[in-house]
C-alpha cells in the first residue's frame, strides 16, 4: 500500500475534527458562479431594506405634476403615471417580493419534505399522503387561491393589521399549492435512501427513526430540495405578482415588484423602463438564488467537495 | 463444548414476507426466506453460514439481530429473548450485538465523515463528552489499522477495504459480544479479503469475540469458522464442526457445494469429480412439497418428495435433515437417481 511506501508520522497532517460547515464554506468559495450570485442576491438585500434608509423618498406620495418622467436627479427611475417615485416604489416592492418569495418558498418547501420524508418512510401513510398530494396538484390553482383570498383576507386583515394579514394570507396560498413536487420528489428519493444499507447500519446500532430521518435521509435528498428550493423562490415572487395583479394580492397602494410590473404593462411602448427595471430585479433575485442554490448543492456533496 | 456458555440461541426461527396482490391489497402468500431454523452459537466461536443466493443467509442474520419483526420463532442473546420484543426495548440490547455490512459502498453514509460514522453508536448509546468519545474513534481507528489522519475524510475517499475497516470500527464502538458479519469479504478483491479477515480474527483473538459468519465463500468459511451451517432455501440442512462437514458431508446439497469448490492443485483439480445440480432454486414462496431440496437432489427418494426431513442431530454435534440418514425410511426404498425427473415435477 501506499503508506507504507511513503511512511509519515501519524500525527503530521492529523487535525481534530472541525465543524462540517466550513468544509462546505471552502467549497462554496471555490463555485465562482455561487459567489457571484450571493453577491448580487446581498446587494438586492441591502438595496430592499437599507436603501429606504438612504433614499428618503415616500414611495405612496402622489405628485400628479411630474408623472411619467424619464430619468432624473429628483427621480433616478423616473415616475409612474401618478407621479409615485419609481426608486422608492422599488425599494418597498422589494421588500414584500423577497419577503414573500423567500417565506413562501421555505413554507413550501418544509411542507413539502415533511410529507415527503413520511410518505416514503412510513409505509402506512404512503398511499394516503400521496393521494392527498394528487388531490392538490389535480386542484385548479388560480380558483383556488380566489376562494382562499375571499374567504381569509378580512379575517386576517382585522387580527394581523391589512399588510402583515395579507402577507400571511398570500405566503400560505403560494405554499399550500406548490409542495406537491417536492413532496413527489422527496418521497420518491426517501424510498431508495431507506433500502441503503447505511439506513439498516443505523437501525441495528439502535437508531431511533427521526434520527435515522435527520441523520442520514434527509442530508442525503438535499439536492433535489435544494433545486426545488430555489425553482420555489422564482414561482413564489411571479405567483405574487399575478395575485396582486388580478387585485387579491395586496392592496393597490401597496407596491410590490410584480404589482409594478403589471402597472407598467399599459405603458410598455411609451415608457419601457417601467417594466425592464421590476422585470430586472425580478429576474436578478431568481438568478441570483438559483446560482447559490447550485453552488450550496455541490458543496453539501462530498463527493463533488474538493474537485 | 457442552460446558461452554451459548451466546446466542435460535428455536425456530421463521421469517416470512407477505405478498400482497389485488387491488385490495390482499395476503395471498408469503415468501418464507427463513423457514424454521434452529442453532446455538457458543461464546468466543465462529459459525460460519454457507449456501447459494437467495437460501436466506443474510435474511437469516438481519432477523437474529431484529432488524426485522420476524414471524415467530424464539432468539436469545446472551440469555435475553429478544424475538417478541418491540423496537423500542431493544435499544438497550443493541450495543451487545453488531453487525459488519456486505457493500462498504453502501453501508457508510456518504455525507459523513469517518469519525461520526465511528462516532455514531457511541452518540446513541453514551453520554460521553466530546473529547472521550474522539479518544474512543482514535482508538478504535488504530485498532483496524485505519491512519488517524483520516478521521476528517468522507467514505468516497478510501477503497473498499478501508472503508470495510471502517465498518468494521463502527460495529466495534460500543464493545460487543456479538458481531454477524454478513459477507463483508464478498465484495472485496481477493487480496484485501486476507487483510479483513485476518483482521476480524485479530479482533476476535483480542476481544473475545463471537462471530457469525455469513458467506458463500466456502475455503474462507473454511478458514475463520469453528462450525459451519448450510443453508438451502430457508432452512438449514446441515450444521456440523468444520473439520466434520468439510471431510465427511452428509446432506447431497452440501456435498454437491463442497465438490464445486477449486483446489489449488491442478493435478487434483484435474481429478476432481463436480456432483452438478441441474436446474434452479425453487421459488421461496412456493418451496415444493416434502424435502426443500427434492427437486434437484441428486439422490433423491420418493420419500422425500411426500415429508419434509426431520432436522436431527445424527452425530453430537452434527445435525442433519435429510431422509437418506433418517432409520425410519425403509432401506429398500426406492431410489431414484435421476434428476430430470425432479426438473419436470
Amino acid at each position: 500500500m501506499t503508506d507504507a511506501a511513503k511512511p509519515f508520522s501519524p500525527d503530521e497532517a492529523f487535525s481534530p475534527p472541525r465543524n462540517q460547515w466550513w468544509d462546505v464554506w471552502d467549497q462554496f468559495k471555490t463555485h465562482r458562479g455561487a459567489l457571484a450570485g450571493l453577491a448580487v442576491f446581498i446587494s438586492i438585500l441591502l438595496f430592499v431594506l437599507v436603501g429606504p434608509w438612504i433614499w428618503q423618498v415616500d414611495p405612496g406620495q402622489i405628485n400628479i405634476r411630474v408623472r411619467n418622467q424619464g430619468a432624473s436627479w429628483a427621480h433616478p427611475l423616473g415616475t409612474d403615471q401618478l407621479g409615485r417615485d419609481l426608486l422608492a416604489r422599488m425599494m418597498y416592492g422589494g421588500r414584500i417580493s423577497v419577503a414573500v418569495g423567500l417565506t413562501a418558498m421555505l413554507l413550501g418547501l418544509i411542507i413539502g419534505t415533511l410529507i415527503g420524508v413520511l410518505a416514503g418512510y412510513f409505509k402506512l401513510l404512503d398511499s394516503p399522503l400521496m393521494r392527498l398530494t394528487d388531490l392538490f396538484l389535480a386542484l385548479p390553482l388560480l380558483p383556488l387561491l380566489l376562494i382562499l383570498v375571499t374567504l381569509f383576507r378580512d379575517t386576517l386583515a382585522k387580527t394581523f393589521g391589512e399588510a402583515i394579514g395579507v402577507f400571511f394570507l398570500i405566503c400560505f396560498a403560494i405554499a399550500i399549492t406548490s409542495w406537491m413536487q417536492t413532496a413527489r420528489i422527496v418521497r420518491g428519493d426517501v424510498l431508495a435512501l431507506k433500502e441503503r444499507e447505511y439506513v439498516l447500519a443505523a437501525r441495528s446500532i439502535g437508531t431511533p427513526s427521526l434520527r435515522i430521518n435527520t441523520r442520514h435521509v434527509l442530508p442525503n435528498v438535499l439536492s433535489p430540495i435544494m433545486v426545488s428550493a430555489t425553482l420555489g423562490i422564482a414561482t413564489a415572487i411571479i405567483t405574487e405578482s399575478a395575485l396582486s395583479f388580478l387585485g387579491l394580492g395586496f392592496p393597490p397602494d401597496f407596491p410590490t415588484w410584480g404589482r409594478i410590473l403589471f402597472d407598467g404593462r399599459d405603458w410598455i411602448e411609451q415608457y419601457p423602463a417601467r417594466v425592464v427595471w421590476p422585470g430586472v430585479l425580478i429576474s436578478l433575485t431568481v438568478l441570483s438564488v438559483n446560482y447559490i442554490g447550485d453552488g450550496l448543492r455541490d458543496a453539501l456533496d462530498p463527493r463533488i467537495r474538493g474537485r | 463444548m457442552s460446558e461452554r456458555r451459548k451466546l446466542v440461541e435460535v428455536q425456530d426461527l421463521k421469517m416470512y414476507f407477505p405478498i400482497t396482490s389485488g387491488v385490495l391489497r390482499r395476503h395471498s402468500g408469503d415468501v418464507k426466506a427463513v423457514d424454521g431454523v434452529s442453532f446455538d452459537i457458543y461464546e468466543g466461536e465462529t459459525l460460519g453460514v454457507v449456501g447459494e443466493s437467495g437460501c436466506g443467509k443474510s435474511t437469516c442474520g438481519r432477523a437474529v439481530l431484529r432488524l426485522y419483526d420476524i414471524t415467530s420463532g424464539s432468539i436469545k442473546i446472551d440469555g435475553v429473548e429478544i424475538g417478541s420484543k418491540s423496537q423500542q426495548s431493544l435499544r438497550k440490547m443493541r450495543p451487545t450485538m453488531q453487525m459488519v455490512f456486505q457493500d462498504p459502498q453502501a453501508c457508510l453514509n456518504p455525507r459523513m465523515t469517518v469519525a461520526a460514522i465511528i462516532g455514531e453508536p457511541l452518540d446513541e448509546h453514551t453520554n460521553w463528552s466530546k473529547a472521550k468519545k474522539l479518544d474512543r474513534i482514535y482508538e478504535l481507528m488504530d485498532a483496524v489499522g485505519l491512519n488517524r489522519n483520516f478521521a476528517n475524510r468522507y467514505p468516497h475517499a478510501f477503497s473498499g477495504g478501508q472503508r470495510q475497516r471502517i465498518g468494521i470500527a463502527r460495529a466495534l464502538a460500543l464493545n460487543p459480544k456479538f458481531i454477524i458479519c454478513d459477507e463483508p469479504i464478498a465484495a472485496l478483491d481477493v487480496s484485501i479479503q486476507a487483510q479483513v479477515v485476518n483482521l476480524l480474527e485479530e479482533l476476535q483473538d483480542e476481544l473475545g469475540l463471537t462471530y457469525m459468519f455469513i458467506s458463500h465463500d466456502l475455503s474462507m468459511v473454511r478458514h475463520i469458522a469453528d462450525r459451519v451451517a448450510v443453508m438451502y432455501l430457508g432452512k438449514i440442512i446441515e450444521l456440523a464442526p468444520r473439520d466434520r462437514l468439510y471431510d465427511n458431508p452428509m446432506h447431497p446439497y452440501t456435498e454437491a457445494l463442497l465438490s464445486a469448490v477449486p483446489d489449488p492443485d491442478p493435478k487434483v483439480e484435474a481429478r476432481v469429480e463436480r456432483i452438478i445440480l441441474k436446474g434452479d432454486v425453487p421459488s421461496p414462496a412456493n418451496p415444493p412439497r416434502g424435502c426443500n431440496f427434492c427437486t434437484r437432489c441428486p439422490k433423491v427418494m420418493d420419500i422425500c418428495r411426500e415429508i419434509d426431513p426431520e432436522y436431527r442431530e445424527l452425530r453430537p454435534g452434527h445435525f442433519v435433515a435429510c431422509h437418506l440418514h433418517n432409520d425410519t425410511v425403509p432401506s429398500g426404498a426406492p431410489r431414484n437417481e435421476l434428476t430430470q425427473q425432479g426438473e419436470d415435477a
